[in-house]
């Protein structure tokens, strides 16, 4: 056995409904899905594998190890297994069950460790002004010249090694966010549908201009839009990484920012955002005040591309857009398989006047983002970012639509200046404007 | 017998030095997920595991286990359906996912040559460029191993007119359980040098010998393919439809059936439009010449109406073929949607008595009030009765143990056999000697006797030796 025993009582995994446990019936369907079970071709580092894992300490047989908590880690969360399973396990409730157990057995704890995940976790992405703030900051260091400085200067040596690994590959913030792009309530000149558009916390900051063509193609389509201020993180990123209550916490607040009785749909354009918006259920169902309110706004919450094409957009009129363009589609995972969403992005994709559509192969395998995991497991991300832009190079596209900030950063920052990453939606946008002016 | 635990640690070490620290698992977190294969309500802890690169570590791994009396389980990528792959007390599981090379095509002879681990899916797919064909598609195919499928001659969706595993191997490389290493058959079509002793190896469950490398004979990938969906208003009609067209001596790919239990869980899962309110759905596909192709669906399609087919419908294009078959092997996984445990049996009964099987299961599942679903390779007589359980219901479990038991002898009473492709294992252990008389049984056990003498292969699956009693 290893090491970290400890006696604190399971306080996630044990709770679990152990009929979600049991739905696993080991057939291994889920196992040439899974991108870190085809690295290492061991078995806990597969769906099923880590599941037995998660079984086991329900059943008291295994204790909430160190072992266990790397392994929660090294799970990309790319739900890939949920797609080729035909069982129907809710790994998404599972992994991220065990990983706030891991959490709250603290297995993995250290001081560096605990430093990162308070000022991110607790502060940042729960302070939606002071992320905001710190975005500006950056934008400051970053249009300033001091980023230039800095890296000349050697002063980044000060920094950690794996900070300093990431600094030149770290986003760059835009001037203004969305809330200075998009009002608070835009309306079209019909009206057909009411929405409110869900600006999200680094979509906010790297990319406002993918919310501002979010607003503009549902005000085009005749949605009226609320853009509610400040909204702050989603919580997402709390409950992929194991704190349950904090995420519980930015649903609430969420909730408490929309009139969702007056709305007809709640709008997100971030694929991980998405696949945990609409599970704010789960996460409120024993919270009396907001459990009705969760599983409203859970039936609310659609992806653009899945509005879109549900509401039978406008598909936009032929202009004189000079030469055609060859534009390919990675899918993010948590939009096709945590979301089931494939088809619609490419409607939208093959509704716009001179853009080619080219397939490319294997198009679902993760790009080795998954949230955070680029930062947190660096190696594994690396090997599926190469894999991912082989596979792009191939295709020989020079536009690469993706609908996730996450997938968007990893994928550019793996092509260089080779192809340029987009939001469906921006080219969507685009379109429309020609439109106009033609 | 000295187990693993009277001396684990000169055993390890000594496993250490054959495959280094990285193909050698011996923590709790890393050993739990070899405890089980695909088998439902069966586990066994196991105590380590070597992934093994060559067959020379194969070779060294048998001789130190051997020195050491401590027994041998080998295991591809733990998909079996019998328990054949379960560990057993005290001993080594041996993962052969490591060796997965495809070493030689040969389009002059029609054959590939694969080592042990390479993903069955995989040989299919290396053949195609070629113009070549392996038939066998087991329902685990994207992640079977070759040397799983050929330990457990494994089936599959085309075995009625193509056959099953066994049809396809030409010659295997054995680690024998001295360690020597041994190479049987040749690429020679004809070849009756002594006995078939590949034969021997096909089906042996890892009791014998460890397979390490396969030669596999190709055929021409057929031209044409035409996909036909019949539904019917009862599971005697699609049964009696089936009987009927091999009694017509027309032999198409595949013959899947699936009851509306089953049809309605795989289309929750694959949505790719089965009919959920019919009784039962007969999955037919013939393959070759367009001609013939062209023929024999007409033909299937008039029996089916004369049987009182509610409707047959033809798979749009080739794309939607190939997905209806997709998620017909899905059937078993889909399955688990209902309740929590699913128990898959894979008896087999003469083609003619399908009609009587088939109720018999209906019946069984009345008289000890469980919920039974049924699907299978009707065309071969090969029926997968799931049982729909929980295994932390114990009285449920007794009436599935007295379900499955009255199962196997009407199949045996039927001239069939306890199992057509998931091999015996643990599963169907204690059932074998119903279907043999004793002095078949006997053989086998003088086989495993004069192979493997120490009985350090893979005790305690298909039948116990007195020295070698495993629970």
């Amino acid at each position: 056995m290893s090491e970290a025993k400890t006696l604190t009582p399971l306080k996630y995994l044990g709770d679990l409904d152990y009929s979600v446990v049991q739905q696993c019936m080991h057939c291994g369907m889920c196992l040439p899905s899974c991108p870190t079970y085809l690295e290492t071709k061991k078995e806990r580092n597969s769906p099923r594998g880590r599941i037995a894992l998660m079984r086991s300490i329900a059943d008291g047989e295994l204790k909430v190890t160190k072992e266990f908590g790397e392994e929660m880690y090294y799970c990309l969360g790319c739900l890939a297994c949920t797609t080729a399973c035909p069982a129907g396990v809710n790994y998404p409730e599972l992994f991220e069950n065990a990983r706030a157990e891991v959490e709250h057995q603290g297995v993995l704890f250290n001081p560096e460790r605990r430093f990162w995940r308070w000022l991110t976790l607790n502060q940042l992405f729960s302070k939606p002004r002071l992320l905001r703030a710190v975005g500006r900051l950056l934008w400051l260091y970053q249009v300033s010249g001091l980023s230039w400085l800095v890296r000349k200067s050697g002063l980044l040596w000060l920094a950690p090694k794996n900070l300093r690994e990431l600094e030149p590959s770290t986003p760059v913030v835009q001037r203004r966010f969305s809330d200075e792009l998009i009002e608070e309530s835009e309306a079209p000149s019909g009206i057909r549908y009411r929405v409110g558009l869900l600006t999200g916390c680094v979509q906010d900051l790297i990319f406002p201009d993918v919310n501002r063509a979010t607003a503009d193609v549902l005000l085009e389509n005749g949605c009226e839009v609320t853009t509610p201020r400040l909204q702050g993180c989603c919580g997402s990123l709390h409950a992929h990484n194991g704190d349950l209550d904090q995420a519980a916490e930015r649903a609430r607040a969420l909730l408490d920012r929309f009139d969702l009785s007056s709305l007809d749909a709640i709008i997100t354009n971030a694929a991980g955002c998405g696949s945990h918006l609409k599970h704010f259920s789960n996460l409120l169902r024993d919270d009396a005040a907001y459990a009705t309110k969760a599983a409203e706004w859970d039936q609310k919450v659609k992806d653009i591309s899945e509005w879109l094409v549900a509401i039978d957009f406008r598909k936009p009129s032929k202009s004189d857009t000079g030469e055609a363009v060859t534009a390919t589609y990675h899918e993010a995972c948590h939009l096709c398989h945590g979301q089931g969403i494939s088809s619609q992005p490419r409607e939208l994709l093959k509704s716009i006047p001179g853009l080619e559509l080219v397939e490319l192969e294997n198009a679902t395998d993760c790009c080795g983002s998954a949230g955070i995991y680029n930062i947190t497991q660096p190696e594994q991300a690396g090997k599926l970012q190469k894999a991912k832009v082989a596979s792009l190079q191939k295709t020989g596209a020079s536009l690469v639509a993706t609908a996730n900030p996450g997938c968007h950063l990893q994928i550019q920052n793996g092509l260089g200046d080779s192809a340029t990453v987009i939001h469906p939606v921006t080219l969507l946008a685009d379109a429309y404007r020609k439109e106009r002016k033609s | 017998m000295a187990l693993l635990q009277s001396e684990p640690i000169a055993l390890i070490d000594q496993l250490k030095t054959v495959v280094g620290d990285g193909d050698l698992l011996t923590e709790p977190e890393d050993l739990i997920p070899y405890g089980f294969d695909g088998t439902a309500a069966m586990k066994h802890a196991a105590t380590c595991v070597v992934t093994p690169r060559t067959v020379k570590e194969v070779a060294s791994i048998v001789k130190i286990a051997g020195a050491a009396g401590v027994p041998v389980v080998t295991r591809g990528s733990g998909t079996g359906l019998s328990g054949g792959s379960i560990p057993v007390d005290g001993g080594i599981v041996l993962c052969l996912v490591n060796m997965d090379e495809i070493i030689e095509l040969d389009p002059a002879n029609l054959t590939i040559l694969c080592e042990t681990g390479v993903i069955t899916k995989a040989i299919d797919d290396a053949a195609h460029p070629h113009g070549l064909f392996y038939p066998p598609d087991p329902g685990s195919m994207k992640i079977s191993t070759i040397g799983g499928n050929v330990a457990n001659n494994s089936g599959g969706l085309r075995g009625l007119k193509y056959g099953v595993t066994r049809d396809y191997v030409m010659g295997l490389e054995v680690v024998l359980p001295s360690g020597e290493v041994a190479w049987l058959g040749s690429k020679c079509v004809k070849d009756v040098a002594g006995y078939s002793m590949k034969d021997l190896f096909v089906g042996s469950e890892g009791t014998l010998g460890i397979i390490t490398k396969v030669l596999l004979k190709l055929v021409p990938r057929p031209k044409a393919r035409r996909t036909l969906l019949a539904s019917f208003d009862s599971m005697e009609a699609a049964a009696r439809t089936v009987s009927q067209i091999i009694e017509k001596q027309i032999i198409p790919c595949t013959l899947e059936f699936l009851d509306r239990k089953t049809c309605g869980c795989v289309e929750d899962y694959a949505r790719v439009g089965l009919p959920t309110e019919a009784a039962a759905v007969v999955l037919m596909e013939s393959d070759g010449p367009e001609s013939v192709v062209e023929e024999e669906g007409d033909a299937m399609a008039a029996i089916a109406e004369a049987n009182g087919a509610i409707k047959v419908e033809k798979a749009k294009d080739d794309a939607h073929a190939t997905r209806l078959a997709t998620a017909r092997r899905t059937a078993f996984s889909a399955l688990a949607r209902i309740r929590p445990t699913t128990i898959l049996e894979d008896v087999t009964v003469p083609r003619s008595r399908l009609v009587e099987i088939v109720n018999f299961v209906e019946e069984v599942g009345k008289k000890h009030r469980l919920e039974i679903a049924t699907f299978g390779h009707f065309g071969d007589g090969n029926v997968h009765p799931t049982i729909l359980t929980d295994e932390t219901d114990k009285k449920e479990m007794e009436r599935v143990e007295h379900a499955l038991s009255d199962i196997f002898d009407k199949t045996i009473e039927l001239g069939g056999t306890i199992t057509g492709e998931h091999g015996v294992g643990l599963a169907k252990k204690p059932f074998l000697p119903r279907q043999f008389s004793e002095a078949s049984y006997q053989l086998m056990k003088q086989v495993k006797q004069a192979l493997d003498p120490a009985g350090l292969l893979n005790p305690g699956k298909i039948f116990d030796l007195p020295e070698t009693k495993v629970s």
